[in-house]
C-alpha cells in the first residue's frame, strides 16, 4: 500500500488536512506543537487505498525536540510526501521544501491558509512557483476543505518516479535560493496594522500582558465553573432526581435485600437514595461520571478548545517563561500543564514538545502531583464546595504552593540545564464553531470511553473487597500512617487505594465517612498528590521509562505524606 | 544625521527596528534562528521584552513573530539607525 506523509512547519495545518483526507479526527489547535506523535489514517486514491500519516511539525531536517525526531524517522518510510506549506509565510516554509527536494521522494506541495493571503496583501504566482520548484503546488484552505479534492487527485496521478533528487545545497545556499524564489513569485502590498495585531502585541508586553493574562485565566476558571454548575443544576440533577431515581427505586424493590442489591444499588440510607454515597453500579457508578464529572469535562474542554484555537497560549508561555525557568522548565511547559487540568494523560504526552529529558521529567512529575484533572476537580467542587467555597480555594492554594516548592526542589535536584525558549507566535485567529465543537465532542467521548468502564469496575471491586473484609485488613494495617500522620479515619485508606483506579470515585468514597472540613481538605490534597490514576501511571511509564517513573513515584509518595501531615498539624 | 550602530536584540528598546547583521553562536543556534527568519540581512522589529532577563518577542520581516530567550537575544547582533540631531 502506498504511504503518504504529511510534513511541514509547525502550526501550518497538517492535522486539519489529515482529518480532511482521512476522516480520522486528530486534535488541532492554533499553536505549534499540538501534534507530538504520528497518527495513521487511510484515503481512497481512485480504486486504491493509501495510508496517510500525520507527522509533528518540522522547520528543517535537523531535529531538536523528541517530536521532531519522530517526524524525521518517518521520512524513510514514505512513498509520497505532501509538504504542507504556509501561504502566508512562504519564505519559512520553503526551507523544508528545499531539503525535501534534495531527497529522492515524490513531492506535492499543499499551499495551505490560501484564504489568508488576500487580507494580508500577499499575492503568489502559483504557476511560477510550480515551475521553479518542479513539483505540483495545490492551494488549500484546510479549515473549509477547499483544494483537498485536487490535492487527492494530484497525489493519485503522480508518477512514482516523477523527479530526481535536487543536488544537495548547504544552508546559506538554500536561503539564498529561497530569497530568489520568493522575489520571483510573491508580491506583498503594504498595509496598516489591524486591530488584532495591536492586541497581539499588547498581550506579550510585560504590564499589559500580565493584566490580560490574569483576566484571561480568571475568566477561563469562572466560565468553566459557571457552565459546569449550570449544567449540573439545570440538566443533570433534574434528570437524576426526577427520572433516574424512580427507576433505581423500582429496581431496588425488585432485587430485595442481599449482596446483589449492594452491588447494583448500594446502601440506601434513612434519608432515602443518595447517589453519591450509596456506591452501587446504578447509583454512584453512573452518577459520579455523568452527574458530577461530565458537566465539568464538557465545560473545561469547551473553554480550553476556544482558548487553544485563538492562539493565546504561546503568548502566555512567553509571559510565564521567567517564572517557569525558576522551576526548571521553560514557558512552553504551561501548555501541557493547562492540558493537565483536563486530564493528566494527554498532558504528559504533550510534555514531548519540551526539548530536554530533564524538562520532560520535571513537567510530568509536577503535573501528576499538583495538577488535579477535571474529574477530580469536579468532585472537589461538588463535595468540598458544599462545605464552603473557601475550602475549595484553600485546596487550589495548597496545590499551587506545592507546585512551586516542588518545582524549585526539582530544578535544584535534577541534573542538566533548561534550554531557552524559542517559539513561533502564531497570529490570533477567531476560533470556528465547527472546529471547537468537533474537538469538544471527541474529547468528551474520549473521557466517557475511558472513564465509564473503569468507574463501573471500580464500584464493583470496592463492593466485593468490602464484603470480603479486605479493606478492613488494609485499613488496620495502614492506620498508623493514615490516622497517625494524616489525621484521617482509617477507612479513608480505601479511598487512597481506589484512587489508583479513578480519583473521582475515590473522592466519592470519602463522602459517607463524615469527615470534618479540615479532614476533607487534607484528604483531597493527599488524594490529588499521592499517586496517579492507572491511566496516568501507564503513560508516565511509557514517557519516562522505568527508572524515572520510580523516581517520580517516590517523589509523589514522599511529598503527599509530607504535605498531608503538615496540613493535619496546621488545620 | 543618522549613524549606524550595532546592538543586540536584548538591548534594543521595544518598538525599535534594525537589520540583523550577525549571530554569535554555534551551527545549531544559527540553524534554528535561521529557520524562524532571524538571519543576517533580515529586517527585525522588537515588540517587547519581559523584565528580569525574560524572553524577547520580535517581528521578523514578513515571517511572523518569534519569542526567544534573553541569552539567545543577546547573541543576535542588529544594526540600527539612530537619529543624532
Amino acid at each position: 500500500m502506498k504511504r503518504i506523509l504529511l510534513m511541514g512547519n509547525p502550526n501550518v495545518g497538517k492535522s486539519v488536512i489529515f482529518s480532511r483526507l482521512t476522516g480520522v479526527y486528530v486534535t488541532t489547535s492554533n499553536y505549534p506543537g499540538t501534534t507530538v506523535s504520528y497518527t495513521r489514517g487511510f484515503v481512497k486514491l481512485g480504486q486504491e487505498k493509501a495510508e496517510v500519516i500525520d507527522i509533528p511539525g518540522l522547520y528543517n531536517l535537523q531535529p531538536t525536540s523528541e517530536a521532531e525526531h519522530v517526524a524525521l524517522s518517518m521520512l524513510a518510510e514514505g512513498d509520497v510526501v505532501i509538504n504542507v506549506a504556509n501561504a502566508t509565510n512562504l519564505e519559512r516554509s520553503l526551507y523544508l521544501t528545499l531539503e525535501l527536494l534534495e531527497k529522492n521522494v515524490p513531492l506535492v506541495i499543499a499551499l495551505n491558509m490560501w484564504d489568508d493571503t488576500v487580507h494580508r496583501g500577499i499575492e503568489i504566482n502559483l504557476e511560477k512557483l510550480q515551475e521553479v520548484l518542479g513539483v505540483p503546488v495545490i492551494p488549500t484552505v484546510a479549515t473549509t476543505g477547499q483544494g483537498i479534492k485536487s490535492l487527492v487527485e494530484t497525489v493519485e496521478t503522480l508518477p512514482p518516479h516523477s523527479r530526481t533528487a535536487a543536488p544537495p545545497r548547504n544552508r546559506d545556499e538554500r536561503w539564498k535560493t529561497i530569497g530568489a524564489i520568493v522575489d520571483q513569485v510573491q508580491h506583498v502590498t503594504h498595509r496598516h496594522h489591524t486591530w488584532s495585531e495591536r492586541l497581539a502585541d499588547a498581550t506579550v508586553r510585560p504590564l499589559s500582558g500580565g493584566i490580560i493574562a490574569l483576566a484571561v485565566l480568571t475568566g477561563t476558571f469562572l466560565s468553566i465553573r459557571w457552565i459546569g454548575e449550570h449544567l449540573i443544576e439545570h440538566v443533570l440533577d433534574p434528570f437524576f432526581d426526577g427520572l433516574w431515581s424512580p427507576v433505581v427505586l423500582t429496581v431496588s424493590r425488585f432485587l430485595g435485600e442481599g449482596f446483589l442489591h449492594t452491588i447494583i444499588i448500594g446502601a440506601i440510607g434513612d434519608q432515602g437514595l443518595n447517589f453519591v454515597e450509596s456506591f452501587g453500579l446504578l447509583t454512584s457508578g453512573l452518577y459520579i461520571p455523568f452527574g458530577m464529572v461530565l458537566p465539568y469535562v464538557l465545560s473545561f474542554y469547551l473553554v480550553l478548545g476556544i482558548l487553544e484555537d485563538t492562539g493565546y497560549l504561546p503568548r502566555l508561555a512567553v509571559l510565564l517563561d521567567t517564572l517557569m525557568h525558576r522551576l526548571g522548565l521553560h514557558g512552553y511547559a504551561v501548555i501541557p500543564t493547562l492540558l493537565g487540568f483536563g486530564c493528566n494523560v494527554p498532558a504528559i504526552l504533550a510534555t514531548r514538545i519540551l526539548e530536554s529529558k530533564r524538562e520532560q521529567f520535571i513537567a510530568a512529575t509536577l503535573i501528576s502531583i499538583a495538577v488535579p484533572c477535571a474529574a477530580l476537580q469536579a468532585m472537589i467542587f461538588g463535595l468540598v464546595g458544599a462545605r464552603g467555597g473557601h475550602y475549595v480555594v484553600m485546596i487550589y492554594g495548597i496545590l499551587f504552593v506545592v507546585w512551586i516548592v516542588l518545582g524549585l526542589i526539582l530544578r535544584w535536584a535534577a541534573k542538566g540545564f533548561t534550554p531557552e525558549i524559542l517559539i513561533e507566535i502564531p497570529p490570533y485567529r477567531l476560533p470556528t464553531w465547527r472546529v471547537v465543537s468537533k474537538k469538544l465532542w471527541m474529547r468528551s467521548l474520549g473521557f466517557l470511553a475511558e472513564a465509564i468502564p473503569i468507574i463501573l469496575a471500580a464500584t464493583l471491586v470496592i463492593n466485593v473487597l468490602y464484603a470480603a473484609g479486605v479493606f478492613n485488613a488494609i485499613a488496620d494495617f495502614t492506620a498508623p500512617i493514615v490516622t497517625g500522620l494524616l489525621g484521617l479515619p482509617k477507612e479513608a485508606v480505601t479511598a487512597l487505594v481506589i484512587g489508583f483506579l479513578r480519583k473521582d470515585v475515590a473522592l466519592g468514597m470519602l463522602a459517607p465517612l463524615a469527615l470534618t472540613n479540615g479532614q476533607l481538605v487534607v484528604a483531597s490534597v493527599v488524594l490529588t498528590m499521592f499517586f496517579p490514576c492507572i491511566a496516568t501511571f501507564v503513560v508516565l511509564l511509557k514517557q519516562l521509562g522505568v527508572v524515572d517513573m520510580l523516581k517520580a513515584a517516590a517523589i509523589m509518595i514522599c511529598s503527599a505524606l509530607t504535605v498531608g501531615s503538615m496540613l493535619n498539624w496546621i488545620l | 544625521m543618522t549613524t549606524r550602530i550595532i546592538t543586540t536584540l536584548a538591548t534594543m528598546r521595544a518598538g525599535e527596528s534594525g537589520i540583523v547583521c550577525g549571530i554569535e553562536g554555534g551551527f545549531g543556534l544559527v540553524n534554528r534562528l535561521a529557520a524562524l527568519g532571524i538571519r543576517p540581512g533580515k529586517k527585525i522589529t522588537k515588540i517587547s521584552s519581559i523584565f528580569r532577563r525574560g524572553p524577547v518577542t520580535v517581528q521578523v520581516d514578513r515571517m511572523g513573530q518569534i519569542a526567544l530567550g534573553f541569552g539567545m537575544a543577546n547573541r543576535v547582533l542588529v544594526e540600527t539607525a539612530e537619529d543624532t540631531h
